[in-house]
């Protein structure tokens, strides 16, 4: 009797229910924000689950493995052409879409994880960097397949019968994105509070250490890529329903860029640190754009002045953050609880833990 | 009593009679918009009784920008003037254009922005072909009105897939109908090359010129994609191929590119270059940007492309004075050149359009009153081809020629065709425009 409770108390841990208590809390919530704001501003909050899945992804690989990925523009890539061409022509649930291009994403980066397994540093920096340019070129140089440079068209989904004719579309893909961007990080935050998660961290730490500790490093590195693969698939598949059009313009380099400045911005190795860091991505550019057209400037510079104003707010922050978001949030909330008597550890080394236990009393 | 009873009921008869004829003369319109007396109503969305939002999309920055970053600001120049002119119907016409930096992925999301949250009215000359098929889907699944794209790929003629969707410049095929045809004619006997935009673009304006050269002659094909500048292997293959008339289907920033890299190389064909990518003040600003200075318009001469629009030197003309002096007021800071007599062009159509469309329209009635208003072609050489089976704008284009001192100069007469049907000359006269330059 009292084995069998003990294996029932493990197979609930207080992690995974405390997780999907948050999650189903937060899935209220954003279920009744997408409700509340219109068809644009789901539209906006679609664009922010889709990165916050891909950046979540990235943040687990370089904030807490330790390895700089500059080609996750181009797994994105790889998910959305999965996507579109599924749907050509046919029509498939969009469950099963997501699923097939969560699976050859990982697939490619199983093959360029153990490809790229001895590289370190600034040479796996580079390797993916040939991945960012080389990949969406592949779409170009098979016109056929691909559709080349106009790319692959996705027909939006509509939303099922049963919410109603009125229901916008928007928001069915705001649901569907916000789904997946729950469960993304509820599996993530599972697998960081587990033995695998403190075997990224201790590789990311020490890969000596690790070793003599037991730890595959090869295997574990990898391990580490294909999960964030994946998630850049699934971010990916849904992107292509998000813009309607699968297109190499739309993967480039500026991408794979852009989702580092996120998670840098958002916090380094934070999960809840990739959901700002998508915030700052999706918002900050619509609003520098908003801000520049008011302006009555001469066109040369007011049409490069949006980038301009992104690139100044991004040093900004890093100059007045470096922690990111998430890094002087959980700094506020420290001064918060040493005013109460309680001493965090310290020495992060410039990253934000997701539920340290070194910070728990 | 009977006699002043029957003398009553003819009054009332006729009374009635002259009333229900009256009520028919005033109730009469052939657009079928249902109240054309003198109150604006918010008729569609983006009509309000004061204003008209209309939206586009635009390469303000990135490949394409060199040219066509004037093509909107143009536009909102001759709106500005008509808004000084009593506007539509007395209604000021508000142009808000989005920059997409030729990326179909942001034309698509900065569509369903202009769509869902500034709830345009219409989307109007919306520029690039791979960019603006990513969003012709939406558009007419929403049945916002999709005018004049500025591209002359001939998808945007399809009455059954894209129903709102107009196009307004010569479509490629034509084009390149009508420049295969002077080569046959006029630069005959030599070996031919193409240099073409890896999409619908140069591929429609390459089957034109097929049509007439015949595929199984040219010498060589080369292609390349907005993304990549380095145009050399193109170009030494189709020095290599002894080409000696290249016909060029590429945007301005690469008509610049590839002269430059033939100049280099020693190579001189005789250009042949679409209409899209041939604007002389464009192109010398681009050469002597590209070369830093070693190189500028001397490489335009002997060129050879095509106009559908008066040209931007003939002082002469009437529309060019027009659309010149609503340049000097109200855009001075702009180089006068190709792109801004194109944007303001387009303006003027859709002017046209509006004013058909009778002061309430909602968006199917515009889009119907466009099928059926036959309107004048304004400055364009050639007519409009708009109909409810045809959504082509302008029928066909004059070749012409740049001279050695950079002077262009029309030659031959206006041609008009369609996608496969024989080249016709095109015999009809020019319109002047009205007085004060407001349809």
């Amino acid at each position: 009797m009292v084995a069998a409770q003990s294996r029932l108390n493990r197979l609930v841990s207080p992690t995974l229910s405390r997780h999907l208590l948050l999650a189903l809390g937060a899935a209220v919530l954003l279920l009744l924000l997408s409700a509340q704001i219109g068809a644009y501003e789901d539209y906006q909050l679609t664009a922010v689950a889709i990165f916050a899945v891909a950046t979540a992804g990235l943040t687990l690989l370089t904030g807490l493995n330790g390895q700089l990925s500059l080609g996750h523009g181009a797994l994105m890539a790889v998910g959305a052409y999965t996507t579109s061409l599924l749907l050509e022509g046919h029509e498939l649930p969009v469950i099963v879409v997501l699923l097939i291009a969560v699976l050859s994403s990982g697939l490619i980066g199983i093959l360029f994880g153990y490809a790229a397994a001895r590289l370190r540093g600034p040479y796996l920096a580079g390797a993916t960097l040939t991945l960012a340019v080389a990949l969406p070129q592949v779409a170009t140089r098979y016109k056929g397949i691909f559709g080349g440079e106009e790319g692959l068209t996705v027909t939006p989904t509509s939303p099922p019968a049963w919410l109603g004719a009125d229901f916008p579309p928007e928001r069915w893909l705001a649901w569907i994105a916000l789904a997946a961007a729950v469960v993304t990080i509820v599996l993530l935050a599972n697998l960081l509070r587990s033995s695998t998660g403190r075997a990224f961290k201790a590789v990311r730490d020490n890969e000596a250490a690790a070793a003599l500790a037991g730890i595959d490093v090869a295997r574990t590195q990898v391990l580490a890529f294909v999960i964030s693969a994946s998630c850049a698939g699934l971010a990916g598949a849904l992107f292509a329903y998000w813009s309607g059009v699968t297109a190499p313009a739309g993967f480039s380099l500026s991408l794979s860029l852009q989702l580092v400045t996120a998670i840098v911005i958002g916090g380094l190795g934070s999960l809840a640190g990739a959901v700002w860091g998508s915030i700052v991505l999706v918002f900050v550019p619509s609003f520098t754009s908003g801000m520049a057209s008011t302006l009555n400037l001469p066109s040369s510079i007011a049409n490069n002045l949006p980038l301009a104003i992104y690139g100044a707010i991004l040093v900004i922050a890093m100059l007045m953050v470096p922690y990111g978001i998430q890094g002087a949030l959980t700094r506020i909330l420290r001064m918060g609880r040493t005013r109460f008597g309680r001493s965090p550890a310290d020495g992060h080394k410039g990253v934000v833990d997701w539920d340290d236990p070194a910070l728990d009393p | 009593m009977k006699s002043v009873m029957d003398g009553t009921a003819s009054w009332i008869r006729g009374i009635a009679l002259v009333c229900v004829v009256g009520l028919l003369a005033a109730c009469g319109n052939s657009t079928g918009s249902t109240n054309n007396s003198g109150t604006n109503t918010a008729s569609a969305p983006g009509i309000t009784a004061t204003t008209i939002t209309i939206g586009s999309t635009q390469p303000l920055t990135g490949p394409a920008a060199p040219g066509y970053s004037e093509i909107a600001p143009a536009s909102n120049a001759y709106f500005q003037y008509l808004n000084a002119h009593g506007g539509v119907f007395g209604r000021k016409l508000t142009y808000d254009y989005v920059d997409d930096g030729y990326n179909p992925t942001n034309t698509a999301s900065q569509t369903r922005k202009l769509v869902l949250q500034d709830k345009v009215f219409a989307i109007f000359s919306a520029l690039g072909t791979p960019t603006h098929l990513a969003v012709a889907d939406y558009l007419n699944s929403e049945k916002v009105p999709d005018l004049f794209v500025s591209s002359g790929c001939n998808c945007w003629n399809d009455v059954s897939k894209y129903p709102n969707t107009f196009g307004w410049q010569p479509d490629y095929t034509i084009e390149g109908k009508v420049l295969g045809q002077y080569i046959k004619q006029s630069i005959s006997g030599k070996k031919v090359g193409y240099f073409y935009q890896n999409d619908e673009f140069g591929l429609d304006g390459v089957k034109g010129l097929d049509d007439q050269l015949g595929a199984s002659s040219i010498a060589s094909r080369q292609n390349y994609v907005p993304t990549n500048t380095n145009v050399g292997p193109q170009i030494a293959a189709l020095q290599a191929s002894g080409a000696q008339v290249v016909v060029s289907f590429t945007i301005p920033a690469f008509t610049a590119l590839a002269l430059l890299t033939a100049a280099k190389l020693g190579y001189h064909p005789t250009w042949v270059v679409s209409n899209v990518g041939s604007d002389v003040p464009t192109l010398t600003g681009l050469l002597t940007a590209f070369s830093k200075g070693a190189a500028g318009a001397q490489l335009l001469g002997g060129m050879v492309s095509d106009t559908y629009l008066p040209l931007i030197s003939d002082s002469s003309n009437p529309w060019i004075t027009l659309f010149k002096g609503i340049h000097d007021q109200y855009i001075s800071s702009l180089p006068w050149d190709g792109n801004v007599l194109y944007g303001m062009a387009q303006a003027y159509t859709l002017a046209q359009a509006f004013k058909a469309a009778g002061r309430n329209p909602t968006r199917s009635s515009f889009v119907k009153s466009l099928e059926s208003a036959k309107l004048g072609s304004g400055p364009g050489l050639a007519p409009f081809g708009y109909s409810s089976s045809n959504h082509l704008g302008y029928l066909g284009v004059q070749v012409d020629t740049i001279g050695a001192d950079g002077t262009q100069s029309t030659s031959g007469p206006v041609y008009t065709s369609s996608d496969s049907g024989p080249i016709s000359q095109y015999s009809g006269s020019t319109s002047s425009p009205p007085a004060n330059g407001i349809p």
